[in-house]
């Protein structure tokens, strides 16, 4: 069985809950820091990530989670979530938990009225992959060791670099459980490197 | 690849993104930027908090565009705007200026007592007040994205809220548990289109976000709606018309996130000064109760 956290301080936990089900999967809504050692690996959901910010700085989640990272746990973040986890954030002096070497530009592509769904190739899971795009962020830069996943419009909206996986769109709003179950897979791997 | 705007996933989907968190009313960018500050997840722009727009009597309108811009250009996190019941062009302009979100809002005056916008027109999407399951469900079909109780607006008091909350929870589960030939009866009864019916049915959930709205005054209030089921608190005159409005946002955003942790919501709630003023609901005469204004 291996254990996977949703970040339950605001935004969409629910529907990553039910789109990371699967047999062998137990899903834990993480609302306190204690949870993180029963975990092995952790999505960052979407919502605000200003708000998610100052939930994470209040109740003491800023240290153990960047611990949870450092030790090569696998984290998932979809838009906000990507936002948490990139090292530069354009226009921001400081990032938030700064785990991935992505630059990444906060609502990028505009207001709400420009926010889209469209079909995207998704390295590694598909041709035909559903990306719904709300106030989304764009990975402006991938660092070195960053493998690019997925484009729209010449502007990179998925990556990973080893056990870090973020995108712009949000697949749990979708029927379409792909994303979450390359992440399952990454989180099952991760489990398998010999002691 | 083909980009579609507008779509009820994308329009919904933004509503998504607010739950478990706070959205507040502000009237300018300083206000705008505590609330920020204090965690809320969307701002709304307006010109008058409703225990002003009660206490200024006259007519309610859309707040002067120059606060509207104001505040987008205060924050980062979504701006809504209030717009009248059924003032096409209100909506408009909001959409024009880039608003994220439309309230159809009871809290202004009704532009038009018969019908309420075609939501579905809009690239931008809207949230609209309801008092029981036909009448969001009603709005659902005009195209709202997301709903919230009316409760009545600028009291300080939490029962209507309750009262439409409650409503809503026991009819939606009254609809899952009914079998499909019941279900038409039922939507004539309470006037809700029977698709969106049929949808709660067989999802088995409703079909939008669900907030909480319409006198709530303390972090208590706002763990209570979120035990009623409420996707998240939209909170009035609550803050801006407490003592203290940096230490009351602050505290009613984190009870909405730990709304089962009694004893922390009792630490949040210490020392927070005096809430807004209240008005027990019996007092307000009928031309005064802003919830029954659209239908």
């Amino acid at each position: 069985m291996i254990n996977i956290g949703v970040l339950a301080l605001q935004g969409a936990v629910r529907e990553h809950v039910k789109a990371l089900q699967a047999p062998d999967v137990n899903v834990v809504v993480v609302k306190k820091s204690e949870q993180l050692d029963q975990i092995d690996g952790l999505v960052f959901p979407g919502g605000e990530s200003t708000t998610m910010r100052r939930l994470i700085n209040k109740y003491g989640f800023y240290e153990p989670l960047k611990h949870f990272a450092e030790k090569g746990k696998p984290v998932f973040g979809t838009c906000a979530g990507a936002i948490l986890m990139a090292k530069e954030l354009v226009g921001h002096k400081e990032p938030h938990i700064a785990v991935m070497d992505i630059t990444v530009e906060r609502n990028a592509f505009g207001r709400q009225r420009e926010s889209f769904e469209t079909l995207l190739k998704v390295k590694g899971i598909g041709e035909d992959v559903e990306g719904i795009f709300i106030r989304a962020p764009i990975i402006r830069q991938a660092g070195e060791g960053v493998d690019v996943l997925a484009e729209y419009d010449g502007e990179i909206v998925a990556a990973r670099q080893g056990p870090f996986l973020a995108c712009s769109y949000h697949p749990e709003l979708t029927d379409d459980f792909r994303m979450h179950q390359y992440f399952v897979k990454m989180v099952r791997e991760s489990m398998e490197v010999p002691a | 690849m083909e980009k579609r705007t507008g779509t009820d996933l994308v329009k919904r989907g933004m509503a998504e993104m607010q739950k478990g968190g706070v959205i507040m009313d502000v009237v300018n960018a300083e206000q705008a930027k505590i609330a920020e500050e204090a965690g809320a997840v969307a701002v709304m722009a307006l010109e008058r908090v409703p225990s002003d727009i009660r206490a200024a009597g006259g007519v309610a309108r859309m707040a002067d565009p120059t606060i509207v811009e104001d505040v987008q250009n205060a924050v980062s996190i979504p701006v809504m705007a209030k717009a009248r019941i059924g003032h096409i062009v209100e909506a408009r302009l909001l959409e024009a200026m880039g608003v994220d979100y439309i309230d159809e809002s009871e809290v202004l005056t009704p532009a038009d007592e018969v019908y309420h916008l075609n939501k579905r027109d809009f690239t931008v999407p809207f949230v609209c007040g309801a008092r029981d399951l036909g009448e969001a469900a009603r709005r659902i079909g005009e195209g709202a994205s997301m709903i919230r109780t009316k409760g009545e607006p600028g009291t300080g008091n939490i029962v209507e809220a309750v009262r439409h909350m409650r409503m809503m929870q026991s009819q939606i589960k009254k609809v899952i548990g009914m079998s499909e030939d019941e279900l038409m009866t039922e939507a004539k009864n309470i006037g809700a289109p029977f698709n969106i019916l049929l949808e709660i049915k067989e999802t088995g959930k409703f079909p939008v976000v669900n907030f909480a709205a319409g006198g709530v005054a303390t972090p208590a209030d706002a763990a209570l709606m979120m035990q009623l089921g409420a996707d998240g608190v939209f909170v009035g005159s609550g803050i801006f018309k407490s003592d203290n409005p940096e230490k009351f946002a602050r505290a009613i955003v984190e009870a909405t996130t730990h709304y089962e942790d009694y004893k922390l919501i009792a630490e949040l709630s210490k020392d927070l000064g005096t809430a807004m003023k209240g008005i027990e609901i019996s007092t307000l005469e009928k031309k005064d109760r802003m919830q029954d204004r659209g239908w």
